[in-house]
């Protein structure tokens, strides 16, 4: 087998370390030889490497003179441009020079450039509330392009930074972003999104796969924590317009968040930290949820919403209210007559 | 004397600088700087209290059930309600689960990959180190990663992802399990088991945590010298005297773990001072900002009247932490507390002799592992399949309550204030704001800038292997210390 020659640096900046800890959960009996067979060199990652203090300000240094080729930077983490725009919220340890710095000057000289996770991409959880760090993305700021970067930035290879986006965000979305960038066809602009997220689970919606499908469909809501129902109706479930395929590829074996028997909370997508509303409960307007499911008009979704309603099965409706199945489904004879 | 500006440090959590004076070859003083300020506490301010439950596991992606928990006891104590056995065990599964791979990660990918160092070239144990534990290559880590994963199927299954669940709320848990699933987490667990008697002990877990004395722990070293990777820490520790580096304070604390429905710890509560297990008086800890670029009023608040607002301008300053004491007193916490804490005699024994170092700490995180994993089959057998999980709590308007947690690398707490419905204030203390605290306005270093005190540094060594063993044998979580 060749050599591994794609080289990846992994930086933590305004985050919880969360997106890295996620990366570790890889659906794979050997993780280091799954990054192996992709092409991919771990440069450094905080957990992962020996590298510690001035050792790994001499890894830096040589990607910054070009000794090593940096061919894609990862960042987790929020940019924490504060207080003032010093950027001293976070000063590289060692170094005494804000991370900021840090992440401008390395995105100059790498190929790509990554955003692990919400925080790096949009803001995210840093920048809630009166975003007291003044956090911001690579190259976003919520949903607002721009960010530490600007809008116009492009890397060496011309795309804008590739927004992983996931709080935190999950294995497979690294390992298959990456994997894509260092194949022989690496990823090419319109294999992103409008936010700039790898399109092979943002063209997914978290409804995709969802196990409560059938509640949805007879809009049998959950009403308590823990009711196995639809959770859009009242719990503040956006899984119908969260951009991911969570229900699909799932997390940590068989999880979802849905299916750990709570709301989505959009967490892949800009602003998700600031709903403007409580996070477990669907803000409404004469009843009627205001988030509607992706695509669909409203008219349309009151009619099939109150006609479902009213065709709803006692098992369904019951079942919906009860935290383990309370009727069981008929048994029907599935052969022609 | 030289000054040594030892950082970024990695295989901790998060970011984190040491300063070091050094002359004559030791470290004389030394300041731990947290270098990271989120403002979580500013963040909550204003929010909805059961916002708490998304916000609060962000702070940290290592320890964030447990920081799940804190916030969701903190609730429950508000609300006035109590979660039901089921939703109880369900909490502790989870807890046991999030702790048992975290103290795996730390040997596995964070403590002893500091062993293949060139510095120990010519140690007898160096090549067998490389075999197991290079951070590029070791056999055994890469076994511990890929048992690591499996195990936090666990989470998947209960909390519907790892890290950042939102299953865990004041209460119980909004995730029941079915006989088929406790089936299949079963096999997961095993499957630790199996690693752990495998490669980490070479021994049943039942027989590690009856370890009782220090000539049970030399007799099960000279049964199989060198099998299991337990057996080569120890060795390693002894000829490189690691029981002498990085002694902690005389007092430990842990607020109690693994609280069962009837009220008893399975991992008891207390500060342990050397002679007699004292109560937690939580009334009694304070945060000093007087070295941290946080406002301080000039004097150390209770975290139930706690601030957080940055302040820059302060010449005393050196870290975004604040000092933890309790009692004016500086503590230690982590698994070597919780085990002195619950009387394991071990390790009291080898705390007596020589308090906590980088021995004492690593081994009691390694006899807890075995302690946790078998707490994972407790839970999973007693839970009742189909039974109740949570009930429906209601929040006042206004309240002043705490909740407290046993994180991994120790004890964590949550003061929270609710006026008019809403987060007036919240305060977070975690594991490390204890271990990693600065000075005190009297100047009392924190534990860590204590056991750093003597530790040797090499002839033009600017990260010395020394320091870097005491730093990590805390098991630092440098995003939860400030949040």
């Amino acid at each position: 087998m060749r050599e591994p020659a794609f080289n990846v640096l992994w930086l933590q900046s305004g985050g919880c370390g969360g997106c890295s800890m996620s990366l570790l959960c890889a659906d794979t009996a050997d993780f280091r030889g799954q990054l192996r067979q992709a092409g991919i060199n771990l440069l450094w990652h905080p957990s992962l490497s020996l590298e510690t203090g001035q050792e790994l300000l001499e890894v830096l240094e040589d990607c910054l003179i070009g000794k090593t080729a940096l061919h894609a930077l990862c960042v987790e983490g929020s940019i924490l441009r504060g207080p003032e725009g010093t950027g001293h919220f976070h000063l590289l340890a060692g170094t005494q020079i804000p991370m900021m710095t840090w992440v401008r000057r390395l995105s100059a000289v790498a190929q790509h450039v990554l955003a692990m996770g919400t925080c790096a991409a949009f803001g995210g959880i840093t920048a809630a509330g009166s975003n007291p760090t003044d956090a911001c993305g690579l190259q976003y700021e919520g949903d607002q392009a721009g960010g530490l970067l600007g809008s116009d930035w492009r890397s060496r290879v011309g795309l804008p930074v590739i927004n992983v986006a996931g709080c935190p965000t999950h294995p497979g979305w690294v390992l298959e972003t990456l994997a894509a960038l260092a194949g022989p066809q690496p990823m090419q602009a319109d294999q992103l999104d409008a936010l700039a997220r790898p399109r092979f689970y943002s063209d997914e919606l978290v409804h995709h796969g969802c196990t409560r499908n059938e509640y949805y469909e007879y809009k049998a809501s959950a009403e308590a924590p823990g009711d196995l129902g639809c959770m859009m109706e009242n719990r503040g479930c956006k899984g119908t317009q969260a951009h991911a395929d969570c229900n699909i590829r799932l997390w940590n074996g068989e999880g979802s968040c849905i299916r750990g028997g709570y709301a989505c909370i959009s967490c892949t997508e800009p602003g998700f930290e600031e709903p403007g509303h409580r996070f477990d409960q669907t803000p409404k307007v004469a009843g009627i949820p205001i988030g509607l499911p992706t695509d669909m008009h409203k008219a349309w979704f009151v009619a099939l919403a109150s006609l479902s309603k009213s065709a709803t099965p006692k098992r369904v409706k019951l079942n919906a209210t009860s935290s383990h199945i309370v009727v069981a489904p008929t048994i029907k004879k599935t052969r022609l007559k | 004397m030289t000054r040594l500006l030892v950082g970024p440090f990695n295989r901790v959590e998060g970011d984190l600088e040491v300063s070091l004076e050094v002359a004559d070859g030791q470290v004389r003083e030394a300041r731990v700087n947290a270098t990271m300020y989120r403002g979580f506490e500013q963040i909550l301010q204003g929010k909805h209290p059961l916002d708490a439950l998304v916000y609060v596991p962000r702070i940290c992606g290592i320890c964030s059930v447990t920081q799940s928990v804190a916030a969701a006891r903190a609730l429950a104590a508000a609300c006035g309600v109590t979660p039901p056995p089921n939703g109880v065990l369900l909490t502790n599964l989870m807890l046991a689960c999030e702790n048992a791979a975290d103290h795996l990660t730390h040997f596995y990918l964070f403590f002893m990959p500091d062993f293949t160092r060139e510095v120990y070239a010519d140690r007898a144990w160096h090549a067998q180190v490389q075999q197991r534990f290079s951070t590029v290559a070791g056999e055994h880590a890469r076994e511990a990663v890929a048992v690591r994963q499996r195990w936090m199927h666990i989470m998947g299954t209960l909390g519907g992802k790892w890290p950042h669940t939102q299953s865990i709320v004041p209460g119980g848990s909004t995730r029941g399990i079915s006989s088929s699933e406790r089936y299949r987490l079963g096999a997961r667990v095993a499957e630790m088991r199996g690693f752990l008697e495998r490669v980490l002990y070479a021994t049943p877990l039942e027989e590690m945590i009856a370890l009782d004395s220090e000539e049970a722990l030399a007799q099960w070293c000279e049964r199989e010298p060198l099998r299991g990777d337990l057996r080569l820490f120890l060795s390693i520790a002894q000829e490189l005297g690691l029981e002498t580096l990085g002694r902690g304070p005389d007092l430990t604390l842990s607020y109690g773990a693994f609280a069962e429905h009837d009220g008893a710890y399975a991992m008891a509560p207390g500060v342990w001072n050397g002679h007699s297990l004292q109560a937690v008086n939580i009334e009694k800890i304070t945060e000093d900002a007087r070295h941290a670029w946080l406002a301080d009023h000039g004097t150390a608040l209770p975290p139930a009247v706690g601030l957080t607002q940055p302040n820059m301008n302060k010449p005393e300053a050196y870290t975004w932490n604040k000092a933890p004491r309790l009692d004016g007193q500086v503590l230690e916490t982590g698994a070597l507390a919780r085990q002195l804490a619950n009387g394991q005699p071990l390790i009291r024994a080898l705390w007596q002799r020589s308090r906590g170092n980088v021995l004492t700490r690593v081994l009691a995180r390694s006899l807890e592992l075995a302690q946790l994993v078998l707490l994972a089959e407790h839970y999973l057998r007693t839970l009742v399949p189909g039974a109740t999980c949570c009930v429906d709590s209601y929040l006042p308007d206004h309240a002043d309550v705490y909740g407290l947690c046993e994180a991994a690398r120790g004890s964590l707490g949550h003061w929270l204030s609710i006026r008019d419905g809403r987060i007036a204030n919240y305060q977070i203390i975690a594991p490390t704001s204890w271990n990693f605290s600065p000075r005190d306005s009297l100047g009392t270093p924190g534990a860590l800038e204590a056991a750093l005190v003597g530790a040797p540094v090499a002839e033009g060594d600017k990260t010395p292997v020394a320091v870097q063993h005491i730093v990590r044998s805390f098991d630092p979580c440098m995003v939860c210390t400030v949040h």
